[in-house]
């Protein structure tokens, strides 16, 4: 695999938006702008800068933001065994792992939990706020920052199918039985809801802010 | 397939033809037609703008092909059983979503057959009827762009391979109070997890668009 090499250092880039482009953000084909207002070849609506982009992820976020509280509140899992019936938080399913010496899979489920889902309500507020505001932080370094709330904001989803397989698969009558707790739901829409408010995000809002302070 | 890019000089405006614009960061390069196999990177934000792969339309429909049959037997087969004290309860693929069935969780288990099911078969099939018709060189069936789209779209929200990493988790908390007997469908899901990772790896987003513009040059 050979990486593109260019023939003049990258000294002044083309903005498409300069000069009077506008790209479909969807299939890439590039348009004259002004000369429509959706893609000819896909159908997406066109715009150079997505205006309302910042308040839909926002709008987004706060809604995750709400959901992963109760998602931390309430119980997760509902476990009744012959001698008791306990209802484990995530945090407080994730101690118990731990004290049970199952050290790797009480750190995935923090992890997946916990870290990445307060990661990434910090790494998408940064980057909202780096559009409206100066930030120290290169166009380089917050493109690394969204591809990563991108890539990474899946995998808390892990919690949700960890609860579905225990509670369907441990129904041994009177022996063991797990139930899903109410923080099943409200965690599983805090990830649906920031994995929008990621995607909501216009990219291209970053290097218009950089380019303004000179540092692209 | 390949293209090579130039950084564009101090030229002036020409038309969207000859143009590549970056998606994720609007900057503008001119679009020369190919060299060897290469990958296109924009040079502000290295995002891979192009990377064509040899006979990349015949493999994405080989393995979306795998992809529906594995999806579809493992929908079917046994998938997970546990044994303990005496009790035997076995579920499905299916049977996992259904613990959300019960009164509000009941759009977690829709979302859940979605994420799990739904998505990576439906994202395998609408390839298949985009990539069929480009690769034998024949007029593109209607909403073939549409469809690709949709192919597009649905990327982040097919999670087979998160919910094979829940079974690993799930199944080490229970490990110590019961045993576990793996049904054909896990393993299939294993797989699973392979073939569309290597789909996506084929799937240039350029090159498929480009190739459904002009349908009879691929």
């Amino acid at each position: 695999m050979v990486r593109m090499e260019f023939t003049d250092p990258p000294q002044k880039t083309m903005i498409a938006r300069d000069i009077g482009l506008v790209v479909c953000r969807r299939c890439t084909k590039v348009h004259a702008r002004g000369t429509c207002t959706h893609c000819q070849r896909c159908g997406q609506r066109l715009a150079s800068r997505d205006t309302r982009s910042i308040s839909r992820v926002w709008a987004w976020w706060w809604a995750g933001l709400l959901c992963y509280i109760p998602a931390n509140l309430y119980p997760m899992l509902e476990t009744r065994t012959l001698v008791s019936s306990q209802k484990d938080t995530i945090v407080g399913g994730a101690v118990e792992l731990f004290h049970h010496g199952a050290y790797g899979v009480a750190a995935v489920i923090l992890l997946a939990s916990v870290a990445i889902p307060i990661g990434k309500f910090a790494a998408i507020a940064l980057l909202a706020l780096s559009v409206s505001r100066r930030s120290s932080l290169s166009g380089g370094q917050l493109r690394v920052v969204h591809e990563v709330v991108e890539y990474i904001g899946r995998w808390s989803m892990v919690d949700i199918f960890v609860v579905a397989i225990l509670s369907s698969l441990v129904q041994l009558n009177a022996l063991a039985a797990i139930q899903p707790g109410p923080a099943s739901l409200f965690f599983a829409l805090s990830v649906i809801f920031t994995m929008l408010s990621a995607q909501g995000f216009d990219t291209r809002l970053i290097w218009d802010t950089r380019q303004k302070a000179g540092t692209a | 397939m390949s293209i090579h890019l130039t950084l564009l000089k101090d030229e002036p405006a020409f038309s969207p033809e000859e143009a590549i614009v970056c998606p994720t960061c609007d900057a503008t390069y001119r679009l020369v037609q190919p060299e060897k196999a290469e990958r296109a990177i924009c040079s502000r934000c290295h995002t891979v703008l192009i990377a064509p792969k040899r006979k990349a339309g015949m493999q994405i429909i080989a393995v979306a092909l795998a992809v529906v049959v594995l999806i579809v037997a493992a929908v079917f087969f046994p998938f997970l059983s546990i044994r303990a004290g005496g009790v035997t309860n076995s579920v499905s693929i299916l049977g996992t979503a259904l613990a959300f069935e019960h009164g509000f969780y009941r759009p977690l288990a829709l979302a859940m057959i979605l994420l799990i099911v739904g998505v990576p078969l439906a994202r395998a099939v609408l390839s298949i009827y985009v990539l069929v018709p480009v690769v034998l060189e024949k007029p593109l069936p209607p909403g073939a762009k549409t469809a690709f789209s949709w192919v597009e779209t649905l990327k982040p929200w097919s999670m087979v391979e998160i919910f094979v990493l829940g079974c690993a988790v799930a199944l080490v908390k229970v490990a110590d109070l019961a045993n576990i007997w793996f049904g054909a469908a896990f393993w299939m899901f294993a797989a699973l997890v392979i073939l569309v990772i290597v789909q996506d790896s084929y799937l240039c987003r350029w090159s498929v668009w480009n190739s459904l513009t002009h349908p009879r040059k691929p």
